[in-house]
């Protein structure tokens, strides 16, 4: 009985503290009624002062490289030399993992996509950039300037870092003939049955909405992060169709990596760095960009609004903008640099061209992740949109 | 143990030493309270604490842009995973997970275990305990990941079951299910093999002697002697089977369980994956009240 007691009043206190000890959030924005992003006022740094020494970094994979992985791709040390900041790299696997991560308080700057970038910015994680103090942004294309994803109100929240597709890739040896479409990963009967892979992530349903806004134009579907319900339930049910020929999903990109080697996939969406370096692991692998185009990502230095290490996130992001470092990066990831000068530092010449840096024509066919909200994205005023909040629920029921 | 009381730190004068001594010795309930309360501080704090922020983060919400949590009562969480089908069915998955894991490891552990407490030279049972456990030692991650190889497409199993047309299960549930009962095994083999080798050896003579063949033996004298023990080992690994998150990551392929639903879910949405997480308390909770009508608590 006073056991029970005990209890009861341990756990009365436990609440008690834990609903005074975590009442720090109030500062926070969100999307107002009129769609628009109300961040907390905050102010960008006005000068760059002594650098701290370190800069804790949450990154794409391949975008913060030390050698380690290739002895060839290392554009860590140098900076390390230059600047006397010690770099402390976290891969994260998708844009929702780089929210979280963001949120624990341990990192200065992170490469977000457009898909995490806006949910930052109106949650107070990232901080404004005051451009002036990064000398290679005035380097950076205009068209990603001041963008949607990067920018509220004429205020810059970040570096533009480089922008590129999810491509379809394929075991040469396997899959035959070779792929065009989205087409081979949505077919009902696929021969491919259990060897499809596909991105472990809600934003994925965007996917299956592209190519249904190619298929079947009566959905009227003009843009795959703009849904309404009567399309977005159309884009689930092609996903759980699609689940049946499924052979695991992924979002490690080492496991992907791994799969191909193995067998285990022979089919499935990828970022061009994956099927780099299957093929460096001599795994016979092809990535394509399909007929309908793609899901893609514009990605965006942000600056945790908090960080412990401000100097040196700066001089990290002007460092991974610079020409020669912009061009490395983007060449090995596989994606266009954000610099133009860094078309001039590419070990191919005809890098850019292949990539169609600052080609906006041919980026149309690329649909940059961005969050879906209530506020249809496109345009339509006369109906609402499923927002990102029911995509993860509805993920959740596609895999289960 | 009472003179000492825990909180005497400088040399007492032999007098205030008596003097505590006395007053413990006349109230039993303090020397009780006083040798108890750490480990129930540890236990209240740290064990039951935790669960009820769990519970508690559960009424939460989170702003559905920016994944924030949001500070206000609501009972949304419980009434989503109740009402949505597809919790269901993971949770179902689950427990059949966990279910066919401890029966799968009570039909292997039951001969290993009876070998090693009654068959073999008394020399050699500690020998065989220590290898039982020896798996123990590896890391967890190393064996999952074994396992991985060995499930894969065209990988040693497959390659192994050719010749007789068959291929391995692949990535999916079963292979969940057979990776989960190699990790757990040694927690099955080791309370069976308690119990059986606490078995009077006389009781058996006295079956032989009134003629019990052996199959009678077991199923009259020994079953219902080891059940307690068995009870105790499906503790085991029915709870760690429940609670995994990791093995179906590894070697699940596309199968969710309630452990990678919680997991995927803990980063943005904590308040649904508190929710999701008493769903395995709740059925530890009614498991352990089945398992002790076989009378195991005393096993244990």
């Amino acid at each position: 009985m006073r056991l029970t007691h005990t209890i009861a009043a341990t756990a009365a206190l436990a609440a008690l503290a834990l609903t005074t000890a975590c009442g720090g959030s109030s500062g926070s924005g969100s999307v107002g009624s009129d769609g628009k992003l109300h961040p907390p006022k905050m102010t960008a740094l006005k000068a760059l002062g002594q650098r701290e020494g370190a800069v804790d970094l949450i990154a794409w994979a391949g975008y913060v490289e030390d050698g380690s992985d290739d002895p060839k791709v290392d554009w860590v040390h140098p900076f390390e030399k230059q600047t006397g900041c010690k770099v402390n790299v976290k891969v994260a696997a998708t844009s929702d993992d780089m929210v979280s991560l963001m949120k624990s308080g341990q990192y200065d700057a992170v490469s977000a996509s457009g898909d995490a970038s806006l949910r930052l910015i109106a949650s107070g994680d990232a901080a404004p950039v005051n451009t002036g103090l990064v000398p290679n942004y005035k380097d950076v294309f205009d068209g990603l300037k001041l963008q949607p994803w990067n920018s509220v109100d004429g205020v810059a929240y970040g570096i533009p870092h480089g922008y590129g597709a999810n491509l379809l890739m394929y075991r040469t040896d396997k899959v035959s003939p070779a792929p065009t479409s989205w087409g081979a990963v949505f077919q009902k009967d696929s021969p491919y049955k259990g060897r499809i892979t596909a991105y472990d992530s809600p934003i994925y349903l965007a996917d299956a909405a592209l190519y249904l806004m190619k298929t079947q134009p009566a959905l009227g579907i003009k843009n795959p992060y703009a849904l309404d319900q009567k399309q977005f339930d159309a884009s689930v049910d092609l996903l759980k169709q699609q689940n049946a020929n499924i052979g695991e999903y992924w979002s490690d990109y080492l496991k992907e990596v791994s799969a191909f080697k193995s067998g285990d996939s022979v089919l499935g969406t990828t970022w061009q760095v994956i099927a780099n370096t299957a093929q460096s692991e001599k795994t016979p692998v092809k990535a394509v960009l399909p007929t309908e185009g793609a899901t893609g990502w514009s990605d965006t230095w942000m600056l945790y609004s908090k960080a412990r290490h401000p100097n040196c996130a700066y001089a990290w992001m002007n460092w991974i903008v610079s020409p020669q470092v912009n061009a490395q990066v983007a060449e090995y990831f596989g994606e266009a640099p954000a610099n133009k000068l860094a078309c001039d530092h590419t070990s191919s010449k005809t890098f850019c061209a292949d990539y169609h840096a600052g080609d906006s024509a041919y980026y149309k066919r690329v649909w940059f992740w961005t969050t879906p909200i209530a506020q249809c994205v496109d345009g339509r005023k006369d109906t609402t949109c499923v927002p990102y909040a029911k995509w993860v629920q509805a993920w959740t029921t596609v895999k289960g | 143990m009472a003179a000492g009381g825990g909180e005497l730190t400088a040399p007492p004068r032999p007098g205030v030493r008596r003097a505590v001594a006395g007053a413990l010795h006349r109230r039993p309930r303090l020397r009780l309270s006083l040798l108890l309360s750490a480990p129930l501080v540890w236990l209240v704090v740290a064990y039951l604490g935790s669960l009820a922020a769990l519970f508690l983060s559960a009424f939460w919400t989170t702003d559905p842009f920016t994944s924030d949590l949001v500070r206000t009562w609501t009972t949304a969480n419980f009434s989503d995973v109740l009402t949505t089908p597809v919790y269901w069915h993971v949770a179902l998955r689950t427990v059949g997970t966990a279910l066919g894991v401890t029966l799968i490891d009570v039909v292997v552990a039951f001969p290993i275990a009876f070998y090693t407490a009654r068959v073999a030279h008394p020399r050699y049972r500690h020998l065989l305990m220590v290898a039982v456990l020896t798996p123990l030692w590896a890391s967890y991650l190393a064996k999952a990941y074994a396992w991985r190889i060995l499930l894969s497409a065209d990988g040693p199993l497959d390659w192994a079951l050719k010749p007789f047309g068959l291929s391995g299960p692949g990535y999916g549930l079963p292979a969940v299910v057979v990776l989960l009962a190699y990790l757990w095994l040694p927690y099955m083999i080791l309370p069976i093999h308690v119990g059986l080798a606490q078995l009077p050896d006389g009781l058996l003579e006295a079956s032989a002697d009134l003629g019990a063949r052996s199959w009678r033996t077991f199923r009259s004298v020994v079953l219902p002697l080891v059940l307690p023990s068995v009870a105790a080992g499906s503790v085991f690994t029915f709870s760690l089977s429940l609670g995994d998150y990791i093995a179906v990551q590894i070697v699940g392929g596309k199968t969710e369980l309630i452990g990678n639903v919680v997991y995927a879910n803990i980063t943005l949405n904590l308040p649904l994956a508190a929710a999701l997480g008493t769903v395995p308390v709740a059925v530890i909770v009614l498991y352990l009240l089945a398992v002790r009508r076989t009378g195991t608590p005393g096993t244990l």
